[in-house]
């Protein structure tokens, strides 16, 4: 396990005064494989991640990171791994070549800066100051500083929030072109169609604990079922179920026998969504109900 | 070592090109020493005073007041955060911060000193190993305090509040402006408490007097206690990033 995990979380916990953000995560990432960590504001999805880092200290549990333990905060561990940060600010002075540039300087051998701003879509921005570029441009450089490095080990915490939907695209591409690279990235998202798109497994958190893992295809397949709906006069029918091919055979016979047409019809394959939204709902809290 | 010199570069870069910063480490403690001159014009006892006192201010300024207001703005904006992320080992980046402050002060002196010889007849220094000494101990003493200081502003927005609140008063009584022995006993004593009274005898001595370190053994000590208590506070309380909430 160990010899092709890039990453092993044990029993993981964390709490800010009384507040316990992580409750005991368990999860592995393999080496080269996209992870995505998926779960609604204050799930714990940041914590883990800046534990992972090297950037906050945990409380209990046991953590490896390429075979370190992150808060020993090792040279050779921090030069093997690339960090995006949420909301995360640069030097405002410096031009984005430069800030690349100097970057690049901290690392033993780090990918070019040019390849680095192509890489990111920077081109058009390279040579303006960082205080003048737009969100968007931001979060890119984000990006590229964490790639400029050359790791081999990725964290991505919300990478694409306030992207516009092709600057996510974008972004989503430069993450399968990491995978590509036989890099490995662990994810942390909210946005479900992002999870989907490129994690090869998400663990859906909730509440500092991990509600389910695998890949979505799994999860989708073992969780969640088929939406038919239609309308019959005035009525708006909507039925679950596991096997559309039945349901839908019974109601076009019974419709065509009373001479009725199933208007408005149509027949939803369970998304991640529905999953995520299932055993968020079902592991909700009493206290929490409101939300 | 490589590191902190890329650090350093690139802080010198940076300060150049943010107009806030360069302002108040170059202009002020200029405009300050052309105002107090023009007031004490051919008052030889008063110029003797203000250009030892305008020195001590560059010192603060370029350390204290720039580490204070640039730590707290790099902890809020999340650089220190990112930097710690890097393989850059924390020293490397400190030496580069403080290589930069050190040269400031080292411009500030130059120009302080030369303008006071040329511009006011004030004499060159008479003892320069006092002077480095005193500056050397200045520095440590308030880029330390300045650190310590931006652990307990919470945003950009108040670091002017509350630099200024601890800047204006020390500089007031502090005898930059006219000789302290014309102050009230009870800011005296305040004043003989608190170290830039002390950087400001220390250079005063080295520049104007021609005296030795010797002669100021108890500047040394308090700004030395003073340094103490900075250091202690600026590692201990250290943070790479701003509070929650």
């Amino acid at each position: 396990m160990t010899a092709t995990a890039a990453i092993v979380v044990n029993d993981l916990s964390k709490a800010y005064g009384a507040h316990a953000a992580v409750r005991g995560l368990t999860f592995s990432v393999r080496r080269g494989e996209v992870f995505g960590l998926l779960g609604p504001n204050g799930a714990g999805k940041t914590t883990t991640v800046e534990i992972l880092e090297g950037l906050r200290h945990r409380d209990g549990g046991e953590v490896s990171v390429l075979g370190f333990d992150p808060e020993q905060r090792a040279s050779e561990l921090r030069s093997r791994v690339g960090i995006v940060l949420q909301s995360c600010g640069t030097y405002p002075h410096l031009t984005v070549r430069e800030t690349l540039e100097h970057w690049a300087g901290l690392y033993p051998a780090p990918r070019g800066v040019e390849e680095t701003i192509a890489l990111a879509g920077l081109a058009e921005a390279a040579d303006r100051r960082a205080r003048t570029l737009s969100g968007g441009q931001q979060r890119r450089l984000d990006l590229a500083l964490a790639l400029v490095g050359d790791p081999e080990l990725i964290f991505l915490d919300e990478p694409t929030t306030g992207f516009d939907p092709a600057a996510r695209r974008a972004a989503w591409e430069v993450v399968r072109a990491l995978r590509g690279l036989g890099k490995t990235v662990l994810l942390t998202t909210h946005y479900l169609d992002e999870a989907q798109a490129l994690a090869d497994r998400v663990a859906i958190v909730k509440d500092g604990r991990i509600l389910a893992e695998g890949p979505p295809g799994e999860l989708i397949a073992g969780a969640a079922r088929y939406r038919v709906s239609y309308r019959l006069g005035e009525e708006l029918v909507e039925r679950e179920t596991e096997d559309p091919t039945t349901l839908l055979h019974e109601a076009t016979t019974a419709a065509l026998a009373a001479g009725q047409r199933l208007e408005e019809l149509s027949v939803s394959r369970p998304s991640l969504e529905d999953v995520y939204l299932e055993l968020t709902a079902e592991a909700r809290e009493p206290e929490h109900a409101v939300a | 070592m490589t590191l902190a010199w890329r650090q350093f570069r690139l802080e010198r870069r940076m300060f150049w090109r943010n107009p806030t910063a360069a302002f108040f480490n170059f202009m002020l403690p200029l405009l300050l020493l052309a105002l107090f001159g023009a007031v004490f014009a051919g008052r030889r006892e008063d110029l003797d005073v203000i250009v030892p006192g305008i020195a001590g201010v560059s010192v603060m300024s370029a350390t204290f007041i720039a580490l204070a207001y640039n730590l707290t703005f790099l902890r809020e904006q999340g650089v220190l955060k990112r930097l710690r992320g890097t393989p850059m080992p924390a020293g490397a980046y400190f030496a580069g911060v403080a290589a930069s402050a050190v040269t400031n002060v080292v411009l500030q002196l130059a120009i302080v000193i030369t303008a006071g010889h040329v511009v006011f007849g004030v004499a060159w220094p008479g003892d320069w190993v006092a002077l480095a000494v005193f500056t050397a101990v200045g520095v440590v003493c308030f880029a330390s305090l300045g650190v310590a200081l931006s652990h307990a502003i919470p945003n950009s927005e108040s670091a002017p509040a509350y630099v200024n609140a601890v800047f204006l008063p020390m500089l007031m009584i502090a005898g930059v402006f006219y000789d302290e022995e014309n102050a009230p006993a009870f800011l005296r004593d305040i004043a003989e408490v608190l170290p830039l009274k002390h950087l400001v005898d220390g250079l005063s001595g080295a520049i104007v007097h021609g005296e030795g370190v010797s002669d100021h053994g108890l500047a040394l000590l308090v700004l030395g206690l003073w340094t103490a208590v900075g250091l202690l506070l600026a590692i201990r309380g250290f943070s790479w990033e701003a509070r929650r909430g």
